[in-house]
């Protein structure tokens, strides 16, 4: 049997029970690859439960520096006898299955194929500590130092960050250095160490930082002024809101007196949440709201009104697998057709696509400038991956010098200047109009914001023709907002090629490293992610311009690819789906695979999308 | 289409101290059938408004959707106004005075408004003790699609179309009693003299108050058989007793007859002086308000005036602790901690 070589490249995953303190001894694993200057991926994929379920913890390492999922498992670490069965037949061949033999094997489980590698954790365990919760705890950690033995870790880095998390409890410090040292010590008296697969330290990690998208937007909320956030509780986007009450409370205590300078209001659902939103955006505040599908469903009718009354709203989406209550603890990108549409009547929203942390913060905070200087809702779609993941990322930058843009509001000296003013007419020609904040004058710019139609002057109507004349303007309004969303970023190929592919947020690292396998095999693709809808001409410059696109994304009907149809009027035929919506992350060579299915010359007779789809959960 | 009043006005209106007449608190012509309950209580928020020399552009006014959400418009036309969703205008008032705790909020809601589709976001503003006047144009039937029953119509009461309701009323005051309302009242459209001090004294109060009024609806609701129509209400109303509102700026000039009477300092300082009130309601106990709602529910009476208030009410800025600038008002300088608190929490992250 051969067994996996490797340096500094490959897949380990961790399967665990649920409840059991592994995430914190996991995530050591991972920044300890981090700190050794290894780009890094890690993935959690849990269950929907709080304790007992079994939930597993996927570490990309990559020193050519490719952070989506690759597919397949190089190393898996199992000391979950429940899902054990699942575990070992999802290594490759010459791959290392280390678990907990303080049970032997079942021997139905054993495969020729792959390397087995025993460590009693809780033997080990039982016979260190007397309480029962140590035992469960330290088993974790045990086996992070048995992987620094057989991967050929570098030791000093792990009690560097030992000491670096219990800062301030300082007597956790030495336990947990002597469990790391139990597991390293049973490693090398019992294994050939190092394994065929092992790290050594690199420096390709520059000053990238480890952080997960939802605390990045939270923080983008905090520097793009936010001061209210209304929300509701739902999986994968509490952490946005928790996020910003944790930097709220270190920043935002005014000096003086003590108090808040926000406020956060947790809301008896997601129809409230949004109300809140809207009334405190009405009034003048920069306000927020995160949620999930569910959440946006919900959310749809005051999306709607703060369309049509023109009401600046922020709202993060942090994606989860639906439809209804679907896979709620696991990733898709499958709202973006509900969001785009949101709502009853004509109408449109703007959609930004954040694929890093960075974009995370940058997009929150932008979220806010754009909200209130197109007087639109903003929907930030994110998913669960991005946000519940650490990420690697770039750091993040604030510019001091940057001013919040409020957009066209009207100050009392500029409204005793005005002969009449029209809530909603078209004064610049941009189908912006100007608004004014309750309060402001006692005599001018007062005026009744509704639902229902009106004029220009925000008089209640019911006449059709200034109906149609602002429905029109709102239009004009979707051209005004493509000049101000983030454009998409191209990656020309460097050998000419009639073929692209086009993708959106955490599609992009996956896609990318696909696109590098199949420009070896041949296959040149030019690349463009999109960050933002309505869709900037560049896209359909791009669309344009190629044979064939490859719409790369995580749902099922293809949801990007309808919306590029529409808003461009193209056939079927110019855009291919490359799919996955099993609500694990797509991953490159799932990628790569639906797409050689469908050149030309790779296959012979024509596909229809299910079989596309069964190639995707087969290598998912 | 909404149609303004003509501008011209008797010369010796009087004036407020803020040089304001009663006109200038005024909206548009209210479009709602002639006779309607809600013009009165729209004239008495008129009225309550341009006695308190409130600035109107102070004051924001908002409300959901029906005929009582109509109402906005038809008072305060300096004023800023919001005619949100169906049952949602709790929240937006919410998110509102979160942005601005210095403005005055108005909700105008109906019963089904409030009662059915709104009842989640009406419940959870009495808890919050969100600051805001609440005033609920209760005429048991929804006008705007054709006098359906709502959840506040009496059980057995029948609207004009004759069938009598099966289901028992949702009692608004009641309720957010349990809630924990800090404020409750209930009134009557017909009732002017009841319905001005209990409104004034609502927006003095520092917390939710709700204000119940029934308002018939002259075209779906005001016939024989229905308890909510104005020979009805006139017949079994009974008052908690009489409420005089003395902003804190006046002094105390009237006279109070000897017997059951309480003061009550509100936190602006204005006093509320509640005079012949029931002998078995101490409006300061929210067990006793609880029973004497009761009590004349089973009686078959509808029980008005001030039922209930929490002196030392602490709204929800104080709960939040929020700043006491408004929220609204904070600019960079106070919102964003900079690019140096930033590299901080970049180098925690490697």
């Amino acid at each position: 049997m051969q067994a996996l070589q490797a340096v500094n490249e490959f897949v380990i995953k961790f399967a665990n029970v649920n409840g059991t303190g592994s995430a914190s001894a996991n995530n050591l694993f991972a920044k300890a690859v981090f700190r050794m200057g290894l780009p890094v991926c890690p993935k959690n994929i849990f269950p929907s439960n709080i304790q007992g379920l079994p939930t597993w913890y996927e570490v990309r390492v990559s020193e050519r520096g490719y952070l989506g999922r690759r597919g397949g498992v190089d190393i898996m670490l199992s000391v979950n006898p429940q899902s054990m069965p699942q575990d070992i037949q999802e290594l490759e061949p010459g791959g290392y299955f280390i678990y907990d033999n303080t049970k032997p094997l079942d021997l139905r489980l054993i495969r020729s194929d792959v390397n087995i590698m025993g460590i009693p954790l809780t033997r080990i365990c039982n016979e260190q500590y007397q309480d029962p919760r140590q035992r469960q705890l330290f088993r974790n950690v045990i086996y992070v130092g048995a992987l620094a033995a057989l991967l050929d870790m570098d030791f000093a880095v792990l009690t560097g960050l030992v000491e670096d998390q219990f800062k301030g409890k300082d007597k956790l410090i030495l336990p947990n250095i002597q469990a790391l040292e139990l597991g390293y010590q049973y490693a090398t008296e019992n294994f050939d160490c190092p394994i065929g697969i092992r790290l050594r330290k690199s420096d390709r990690v520059g000053d990238n930082i480890l952080l997960d998208g939802n605390t990045a937007l939270g923080l983008g909320a905090i520097y793009g002024g936010a001061t209210v956030a209304a929300w509701y509780p739902i999986t994968p986007s509490t952490s946005v809101v928790d996020a910003f009450e944790k930097y709220a409370k270190r920043l935002r205590i005014d000096p003086g007196t003590g108090r808040r300078n926000y406020a956060i209001v947790q809301a008896e659902d997601e129809l409230a949440a949004i109300g809140m939103v809207v009334g405190a955006s009405w009034n003048g505040a920069r306000a927020f709201t995160a949620t999930s599908g569910p959440g946006l469903s919900l959310m749809s009718e005051f999306l709607g009104l703060a369309y049509f009354a023109e009401i600046p709203t922020v709202l993060f989406d942090v994606q989860r697998a639906g439809p209804s209550t679907g896979m709620p603890t696991r990733t898709q990108q499958s709202d973006i057709l509900s969001a785009a549409y949101a709502s009853h009547g004509d109408t449109k929203q703007v959609l930004l696509f954040p694929a890093t942390p960075k974009e995370c913060f940058d997009f929150g905070a932008l979220s806010f400038d754009l909200a209130e200087r197109l007087q639109t809702p903003i929907i930030l779609m994110t998913d669960l991956d991005l946000g519940m993941n650490d990420n690697m990322s770039p750091p993040l930058v604030w510019e001091d010098d940057r001013r919040y843009d409020r957009g066209k509001v009207l100050t009392a000296a500029q409204l005793d200047e005005m002969e009449r003013f029209g809530r909603y007419l078209d004064v610049d020609g941009d189908a912006i109009c100007y608004r004014t904040i309750p309060g402001t004058h006692p005599e001018k710019g007062a005026f009744f914001t509704r639902g229902t139609s009106r004029d220009e002057y925000a008089v209640y109507t019911e006449k059709g023709e200034e109906y149609e004349k602002n429905m029109h303007r709102l239009m004009a309004k979707w051209e005004t907002i493509k000049q101000w969303v983030p454009a998409p970023i191209e990656t020309p190929s460097d050998r000419e090629t009639d073929t692209a592919i086009l993708f959106f947020g955490t599609s992009e690292e996956s896609a990318m490293e696909a696109r590098d396998y199949l420009a070896e095999e041949g296959i040149p693709l030019a690349a463009m992610r999109v960050r933002a809808f309505p869709f900037n001409d560049e896209v359909e410059e791009f669309i344009a311009r190629h044979e064939r696109v490859f719409v790369i994304e995580q749902n099922r009907d293809a949801q990007l690819r309808t919306l590029l149809m529409a808003e461009f009027e193209l056939g079927p035929d110019k855009l291919k789906s490359v799919l996955c919506f099993d609500g694990n992350p797509i991953s490159a060579r799932n990628i790569r695979k639906q797409i050689l299915l469908q050149m030309p010359g790779y296959n012979v007779t024509p596909l229809r999308r299910e079989r596309v789809v069964a190639g995707a959960e087969m290598n998912s | 289409m909404s149609y303004q009043l003509p501008k011209f006005r008797h010369p010796d209106l009087p004036v407020n101290t803020l040089g304001y007449t009663k006109a200038d608190y005024e909206g548009a012509i209210s479009t709602l059938c002639a006779g309607c309950g809600h013009d009165s209580i729209s004239g008495a928020i008129v009225r309550a408004c341009h006695e308190l020399a409130l600035e109107p552009h102070r004051i924001a006014k908002l409300s959901g959707i029906g005929c009582s959400s109509k109402a906005p418009t038809y008072f305060l036309g300096k004023s800023h106004g919001f005619n949100s969703v169906h049952g949602r205008m709790p929240s937006v008032v919410t998110g509102a005075n979160m942005a601005n705790r210095e403005l005055l909020y108005l909700g105008v809601s109906g019963d089904g408004d409030t009662a059915s589709i709104g009842m989640g976001q009406f419940t959870h503003a009495v808890r919050r003790n969100l600051n805001m006047v609440y005033i609920v144009m209760n005429n048991g039937c929804y006008g705007l699609t054709k006098g359906q029953d709502s959840a506040t119509a009496d059980e057995g009461s029948a609207s004009k179309k004759g069938d009598p309701n099966p289901f028992s009323a949702i009692d608004l005051p009641g309720l957010a009693l349990q809630l924990g309302a800090t404020f409750v009242a209930r009134s009557f459209s017909g009732d002017k003299g009841q319905l001005v001090p209990l409104i004034k004294a609502a927006i003095a109060h520092r917390g939710f108050a709700l204000i119940d009024v029934v308002s018939p609806c002259v075209t779906f609701n005001n016939n024989a058989g229905s308890t909510k129509s104005y020979d009805f209400v006139r017949e079994h109303s009974e008052a908690t007793g009489t409420v005089d509102f003395v902003p804190m700026r006046d002094e105390i000039t009237a006279s109070y007859a000897a017997g059951h009477t309480q003061e009550v300092t509100l936190h602006d300082g204005s006093v509320l002086h509640l005079e012949k009130l029931a002998e078995d309601l101490d409006p300061f106990d929210r067990v006793s308000a609880m029973i004497a709602l009761e009590q004349s529910r089973v009686a078959g009476q509808i029980l008005t005036g001030l039922i209930y208030i929490d002196k030392d009410s602490r709204d929800l800025h104080d709960v939040l602790e929020t700043s006491r600038r408004p929220l609204n008002s904070l600019t960079e300088e106070d919102l964003c901690p900079g690019n140096k608190v930033l590299v901080n929490i970049n180098a925690s992250l490697r």
